[in-house]
C-alpha cells in the first residue's frame, strides 16, 4: 500500500458523503424564519401593550433569549437544531444556547471552575472578535468623520 | 509458548482461553440491533450517577463484575487487569476499577484499546507472567461529547461522516492455556502508527482505515493465510465510511475482504432508524461487540475463526486545534474455537476455574 496523502485525499471524498444543501438550507429557511416571524410577532405584540419601538425590541430580544435557554435546559434545542442548523444557530436564540449549553454541562465541575470559567467556551470567541469588530469599525468611522 | 512469526505478528502455540466474558450497555444502543446479546442494559445514560465520568466508570466495573461473576471467580483470582478508555488520563478505568484491587496496567490506545487490552492479556496469559488476566474497555458518548467536542445541548449538526460514540463497556477473562475452556486467541499483530493526513476530525473512519488496512495486510502475509480462511473480518468502529475505504485500499494489494467482513460500529446500531451518522465509535463499541453477539456466538457453535481488529483515531482536542493531522492505529486478535476440545466443538459458555 503506498498512497500518497493526496491520493488518498481523493479515495475519502469518493466515500464520504455531504451534507444535502438543497435540504439543510429548506430546513435553516423555515426554521430560521419562523424564530424571526416569531420576533417580529413580539415586537408588534409589546408594541400593543404600549411599549415604544425600542423597548418593545429589547423585550423581543429577552423574550427569544429566554426561549432558548428554556429550550435548551429542557433538552429541545438541540434537537430543533440538528435539523434546522444555521436556522437555530444564527439568532440571537443560537447565542443564547450557546451560554446555556455549556452552564448545563460543565456544572458538575462546581459553580467557580466548572460553569464559571466554561460559560463562555463557545460564545466567547463570538464575543471577542465581535466587540473587536466594532471598535475597528468604530475607529474607522470616526475618522472618516474627521476627514469629511 | 509465544513465537514471532513473520514481521510483527506473535503466534501463542499453546493459546490462552478467553473463559468468560461481559458485556454492558446504555439506552441508545438497548435500542439497537444487538439489545438481546448484553449482559446489562440500561435506559438510565446516567448509570444512576452524579456525573457523567462517573457513569462510565460504572459501566465499566460493572462488566468487570459481571465477567468474574460469570465466570465463578473472585477479584483475587485475576492477576491483572488491562483497562482503557478515551478520557484524559484514563479516569473511567482507574476510577471505575479502584475497589477491585487487581494489579492494573491502564491503556490508551483510543477506540483500538479493546483489542490492546485482549492482545495484551493474551500475551501475559500466555507466557506464563499471568494465571488469569482481564482485558476491559469504555466509552461513554456523553463523556467523550464534552471532552471532544461540545456541550450535549449545543445546538450543532453532525455530519454525514462523524460517527456516534457508543454508551458501553466490555470485558473478557483470558486464562493461561490449559485453564478452562472457550475461544482461544491464536494470533496477536500490534498496529502501527499509520496517518495519511486526515484533518476531518468529523471523519474518524477515513482517518482509521488506513490503519486498519496496514494491520490486515501484514496480518495476512505473517501468518500466509488469505481472507477466505476467516469466517469474520471484524473491525472496530470504521463505520460505514471507513469500511468502503479500506475495501478500496486493500484491493490496492489484491487483498478483498468485503465477502467476510463486517464493523462493530455498523454491528452495533440500526443506522436508518437510530440517527447515527456513519456508525458507532469508541472503545465500547468494539468492546461491547466483541463481548456480546462475537464470544456469544462463539459459545453458541456459530461462529469459530475470526480476526477481531479494533481501530483508533490518535488525536487530542489539542492536536486538532494545532491543525494535526489524526494518526490512525489497529491491533488485530486472531481468535478460534477451542479445537483442543476433544468434540471439536467450541466450548460451553460456563466456562470455569
Amino acid at each position: 500500500m503506498q498512497l500518497s496523502n493526496m491520493e488518498y485525499d481523493k479515495m475519502v471524498k469518493k466515500y464520504s458523503p455531504g451534507s444535502s444543501l438543497f435540504k439543510d438550507c429548506v430546513w435553516a429557511f423555515v426554521v430560521g424564519g419562523a424564530i424571526c416571524t416569531l420576533g417580529q410577532a413580539l415586537i408588534g405584540l409589546y408594541g400593543y401593550w404600549g411599549a415604544d419601538k425600542l423597548t418593545a425590541a429589547t423585550l423581543t430580544s429577552v423574550s427569544l433569549v429566554f426561549l432558548s435557554a428554556l429550550l435548551t435546559g429542557l433538552s429541545l434545542y438541540d434537537k430543533i437544531a440538528n435539523r434546522a442548523g444555521a436556522g437555530t444557530l444564527v439568532p440571537i436564540t443560537g447565542f443564547a444556547n450557546a451560554v446555556v449549553s455549556p452552564a448545563l454541562e460543565f456544572k458538575s465541575e462546581g459553580m467557580v471552575l466548572g460553569l464559571g470559567a466554561k460559560l463562555f467556551v463557545i460564545s466567547g470567541p463570538v464575543i471577542v472578535y465581535g466587540v473587536s469588530a466594532a471598535v475597528i469599525y468604530g475607529v474607522i468611522y470616526y475618522l472618516m468623520g474627521l476627514v469629511a | 509458548m509465544i513465537k514471532k512469526i513473520g514481521q510483527r505478528t506473535l503466534a501463542m502455540e499453546s493459546a490462552p482461553t478467553l473463559i468468560q466474558w461481559a458485556s454492558v450497555a446504555g439506552k441508545r444502543e438497548m435500542e439497537g440491533p444487538l439489545s438481546q446479546e448484553f449482559d446489562f442494559v440500561t435506559g438510565d445514560t446516567s448509570f444512576g450517577e452524579k456525573t457523567w465520568e462517573k457513569a462510565e466508570s460504572a459501566i465499566q466495573k460493572k462488566a468487570v463484575a459481571l465477567a468474574l461473576e460469570k465466570a465463578g471467580l473472585q477479584n483475587s483470582d485475576i492477576d491483572y487487569v488491562f483497562a482503557g478508555d478515551l478520557l484524559n488520563q484514563c479516569i473511567a478505568s482507574s476510577f471505575g476499577l479502584r475497589e477491585f484491587g487487581i494489579p492494573l496496567i491502564g491503556l490508551y490506545g483510543a477506540c483500538s484499546t479493546m483489542a490492546e487490552s485482549l492482545s495484551l492479556a493474551s500475551i501475559f496469559a500466555a507466557s506464563g507472567c499471568a494465571d488469569r488476566c482481564a482485558a476491559v474497555a469504555s466509552s461513554h458518548f456523553c463523556t467523550a461529547e464534552r471532552q471532544f467536542r461540545l456541550p450535549l445541548e449545543y445546538g450543532g449538526q453532525r455530519t454525514p461522516t462523524a460517527q456516534w460514540t457508543a454508551t458501553a463497556g466490555g470485558c473478557v477473562v483470558v486464562a493461561a492455556p490449559g485453564q478452562g475452556n472457550g475461544p482461544r486467541v491464536r494470533h496477536v499483530t500490534i498496529g502501527k502508527i499509520v496517518d495519511l493526513g486526515v484533518t476531518d476530525a468529523n471523519n474518524m473512519g477515513a482517518a482509521m482505515a488506513p490503519a486498519a488496512a496496514d494491520t490486515i495486510k501484514a496480518y495476512l502475509e505473517d501468518t500466509g493465510t488469505a481472507p477466505t480462511d476467516y469466517q469474520l473480518i471484524l473491525t472496530g468502529d470504521l463505520g460505514q465510511v471507513g469500511s468502503s475505504i479500506l475495501y478500496d485500499l486493500l484491493a490496492l494489494d489484491q487483498i478483498d475482504i468485503a465477502p467476510v467482513h463486517n464493523d462493530c460500529g455498523l454491528l452495533l446500531y440500526d443506522r436508518q432508524s437510530q440517527d447515527v451518522k456513519a456508525g458507532g465509535s469508541g472503545c465500547g463499541c468494539s468492546a461491547a461487540v466483541l463481548c456480546s453477539l462475537i464470544l456469544g456466538k462463539f459459545a453458541r457453535g456459530e461462529l469459530d475463526n475470526i480476526l477481531f481488529i479494533a481501530t483508533g483515531a490518535l488525536l487530542s482536542t489539542t492536536s486538532s486545534a494545532q491543525g494535526e493531522s489524526v494518526p490512525g492505529i489497529a491491533h488485530l486478535v486472531h481468535i478460534s474455537a477451542d479445537r483442543d476440545q476433544p468434540t471439536g466443538k467450541p466450548a460451553a459458555r460456563k466456562g470455569g476455574k
